[in-house]
């Protein structure tokens, strides 16, 4: 017998950037939403390790769910960053041709790109590109310019997200894997984290693994390649490098290494596409990391690589169908998914997570909620406030004034209210994408001790017991 | 609203200390120590072994302890120092920016300020180290802090990478806690540690210290699991075929000190890129008048009896500064490091105003073997020093006396010769 509070009108498996806004879009409407997630937090997938770029929509090919999505996504960009308090900054982008001979791609880029609705695409010469981008290499012949592109904190817009939803009645369990799923009279149960589950209905956001989730339920009819992709992130120092995102042409493995500052002022160089069969391998590899600054040597000149401060991989859930997978199933009725979503997912996002909660208010004839609240306010963060306000702030609340990372300037005020706060966070990394303390140059030399100290005594439980991650 | 200040020292470390007693002594009524940690003392409270101190007080003691000989004379002076204090900027007019839990946003205004901010260590990032990220991974410091300051052991099976003064304490320490250390992994062909605590820190407990190895891989999703260790040819590069896999649970990292120079860039302060410290002139002056700097801020030191000694002469210049007795600048010369060093402390000499005897450091580039260290300006051999070894591990000294700079010509060349 399923506990009550087990049951729930909609189950959205993964707490990734998708699932999270699934939950929020879900909670528009009347209905309770559950939330599975394997890992102890959200955005430990595909989401915590990408571009952070909301792209432009002119790589995507016309009609399909990628070209919609992103280009509908990257429009909601605003309202969604203002509402959920995520930085986002339409810096835009430079996809940059090496010689005369591929011009076409470019054109058919842009061609591609106007087909999709984007706006404002335009091909500029290598003396225009300059003026723009001084940063390009000496071998960049010309550049397609999309001003419509974008940058974005990937873990704040996740979080904004998942924390909106929370706020508006989502429930969240972590560290409950759905390993089955099984129709049940109108609804379906699912094993998670040892417990049984009960929803109407169910949306299948697994990212790398929604392959495996759907096969517990129907028939796997896409396969999911997690295609690896590393980077390296460079100190803020090196943060100017250029002020657009810098794309190589695109190739099959994707829109190549790009170059960008991010949206905290470091520089991002990544990714490779590499097809791999560990669903969880997100190691570096030697040759990965040579082949990124090789690659991105082509596009832009003097990169600082001395100054990296770290290196990572991610992994992108490459469908087989090469586009993403949204739909009801057209047997199972009832079960939802967004499947096979890697690049332009993250821009996408917002699009996909509205399309498929329309789909299930449908399904289940939900209506929508007069109390529904979209606004969430993400965490003081002193680094970035005025005088004035850092003033006001520790006069009301003394523990901002305690800086407890020194390279991001991050107070411990900021951590409690990562800790405390909805979906707070149980780990030093938890800790670091909600504040960004251990992010910067000295990569948590320094304040990982004190911040083991503050969760150790928040959360009531040894130093041996508080992890770096799930 | 700013609040005014003679001078303001930022860190409370081993050199703000040093700086400000000395400042004090040379008749600087008001200073101020801005401190971000919640005591003076700096990186010392987590050096518990001893050996600090041979130079200055001829005697051996731990870090704590040498740091109290000096807190007591900065209480004693009656040295204003605020803790919990951390500078967020410092503009060229010398306006620094504060936050703090007790005093919340605050403004000095500083007629002269000393840079002690110490260094930070290298993380795992900067070295390109290829692998998973997984807990178990920490800097040398860090794990020292935990160790000694929080009574808590990252682990139990260790492996080291890097050779640094730190890493090799931390050898000794965590065998001293119980836990095993496989090994010890130096990229060099040679320590990047000072001969003694190779001695007491390995060699007494056995733990091997691979030369010309580095990390290759690192293993393990969630907890570290081990690392692939391999030989590396003259370049630095893994030879194929040597790499060896070592399970632990814990990986130290002791690859290099970085100068924590951030808040100098704020304040315009031109940085030299082989030190990462700011160009300085023999009063330990920066390019921004009165704002001098000291310690491991200004190049790591080894031995931190040197980063006292060097930040009394800033406190002592702060003061002069300040006195108005600096005078007119007169013959200045440039000072630069020649055949196998690599940079040298200060970079400049004003040969018409400079103290009788100036302290020139520097780091040479490779091993040498019965050399001599050679000061020569264009015209003239200024002295020669003959040596029967000199490493890049050990920060070398030469003394110049003034007088023996009278006449002389620049740029002063300091250079290992007869190799």
């Amino acid at each position: 017998m399923i506990k009550n509070d087990n049951r729930f009108d909609v189950a959205v498996i993964g707490a990734g950037v998708i699932g999270c806004a699934v939950a929020r879009e879900l909670t528009r409407f009347t209905g309770s939403v559950l939330v599975l997630e394997r890992e102890g937090d959200v955005c430990e997938g595909t989401s915590k390790a990408n571009s952070a770029i909301i792209h432009g929509g002119f790589d995507a090919k016309p009609g399909t769910l990628k070209a919609k999505f992103n280009v509908l996504g990257n429009s909601m960009m605003d309202r969604i960053s203002e509402e959920l308090d995520v930085p986002f900054s339409r810096i835009g982008a430079l996809v940059a041709c090496l010689s005369e001979d591929d011009l076409p791609k470019l054109e058919e880029l842009k061609a591609r790109g106007e087909e999709n609705g984007v706006e404002g695409l335009v091909i500029l010469s290598r003396e225009e590109a300059l003026r723009l981008e001084p940063g390009l290499s000496d071998g960049v012949y010309a550049a397609l310019f999309c001003p419509s592109s974008g940058i974005v904190c990937p873990f704040e817009l996740t979080l904004g997200f998942a924390e909106n939803a929370a706020r508006n009645g989502a429930d969240f369990r972590f560290s409950h894997e759905a390993t089955a799923i099984r129709r049940e009279g109108d609804g379906f149960e699912i094993t998670a984290g040892g417990e049984e589950f009960f929803a109407r209905a169910v949306v299948n956001c697994a990212g790398v693994f929604a392959d495996r989730v759907r096969g517990t339920v129907a028939e796997r009819d896409y396969r999911i390649t997690p295609r690896r992709g590393e980077y390296m992130l460079l100190d803020k120092r090196a943060g100017n490098t250029v002020s657009h995102t810098v794309f190589g042409v695109p190739s099959k493995f994707g829109k190549g290494v790009l170059v960008t500052p991010t949206v905290h002022g470091n520089l991002m160089v990544g990714p490779t596409a590499e097809d791999i069969p560990d669903p969880e391998d997100t190691a570096t590899t030697a040759a990965g990391l040579a082949k990124v600054r090789t690659m991105s040597a082509l596009t832009v000149r003097g990169i600082p690589y001395k100054q990296v401060i770290t290196s990572f991989a991610g992994l992108r859930a490459h469908g087989d169908a090469h586009d993403f997978v949204i739909r009801e199933d057209a047997e199972i009725k009832g079960f939802f998914e967004a499947a096979c979503i890697e690049s332009p997912g993250l821009s996408s996002a917002p699009a996909i997570a509205s399309h498929v909660a329309k789909m299930v208010k449908e399904r289940l004839a939900l209506s929508e909620r007069a109390d529904f609240d979209p606004i969430r306010r993400g965490i003081p963060k002193v680094a970035s406030m005025s005088d004035a306000d850092r003033a006001r702030l520790i006069k009301e609340r003394p523990e901002y004034g305690q800086i407890i990372c020194r390279c991001e300037t991050v107070s411990e005020g900021e951590i409690l209210d990562a800790i405390r706060r909805p979906l707070g966070a149980r780990t030093l990394d938890g800790v670091k994408r909600r504040t960004r303390a251990g992010m910067g140059r000295c990569q948590a030399g320094f304040c990982s001790p004190k911040v083991i100290a503050i969760l150790s005594r928040e959360l009531g439980v040894p130093y041996g017991e508080v992890k770096k991650n799930g | 609203m700013a609040e005014n200040v003679k001078l303001a020292i930022i860190g409370g470390g081993p050199a703000g200390m040093a700086a400000a007693i000395a400042a004090r002594e040379a008749g600087v009524g008001d200073i101020v120590i801005l401190e971000r940690d919640s005591e003076l003392g700096g990186i010392l409270n987590q050096c518990i072994h001893n050996g600090f101190g041979l130079h200055t007080f001829k005697e051996e003691l731990t870090g704590p302890e040498y740091a109290a000989r000096y807190i007591d004379r900065v209480l004693g002076l009656g040295i204003r120092y605020e803790t919990g204090t951390m500078v967020l900027s410092v503009s060229e007019n010398k306006e620094i920016t504060t936050v703090s839990r007790a005093r919340g946003l605050l403004v000095y205004k500083a007629d002269a300020v000393i840079l002690a901010m110490g260094c930070r260590e290298r993380p795992r990032g900067a070295l390109n180290i290829p692998g998973t990220r997984p807990q178990g991974i920490y800097t040398a410091g860090a794990a020292q802090k935990l160790v000694n300051c929080d009574g808590f052991i990252p682990g139990r099976e260790v492996v080291i990478l890097g050779s640094g003064d730190i890493g090799l304490i931390m050898a000794r320490r965590m065998t001293l806690e119980g836990a095993r250390v496989r090994l010890v992994a130096e990229l060099m062909p040679y320590s990047g540690g000072l001969k003694r605590n190779i001695v007491q820190c390995l060699d007494d407990y056995g733990i091997p210290l691979k030369l010309s190895h580095t990390v290759v891989d690192i293993k393990g999703k969630k907890r570290l699991e081990g690392v692939t260790v391999a030989e590396v040819d003259g370049t630095g590069t893994p030879v194929p075929g040597t790499e060896e896999y070592v399970e632990c649970d814990t990986l130290l990292l002791s690859c290099g000190l970085i100068p924590e120079n951030e808040l100098s860039l704020t304040a315009g302060v031109e940085l030299n890129p082989v030190t990462n410290g700011p160009f300085v002139n023999d009063r330990l002056e920066t390019n921004v008048p009165g704002v001098f700097a000291c310690g491991n801020v200004l190049h790591v030191h080894d031995l931190v009896d040197f980063v006292s000694e060097e930040a009394g002469r800033a406190g002592v210049a702060a003061a002069k500064y300040l006195s108005g007795d600096g005078g007119e600048a007169g013959r200045i010369l440039d000072i630069v490091p020649g055949a196998g060093v690599r940079y040298t402390v200060p970079s400049t000499v004003d040969a018409g105003r400079c103290d009788e005897a100036i302290h020139v450091r520097f780091r040479v580039r490779d091993v040498y073997r019965s050399c001599s260290v050679r000061v020569a300006a264009k015209d003239r051999e200024i002295m020669v020093k003959k040596r029967r070894i000199i490493v890049p591990s050990e920060m070398e000294d030469v003394i110049l006396k003034r007088s023996a700079l009278e006449g002389v010509e620049g740029p002063i060349t300091v250079e290992i010769v007869g190799v």
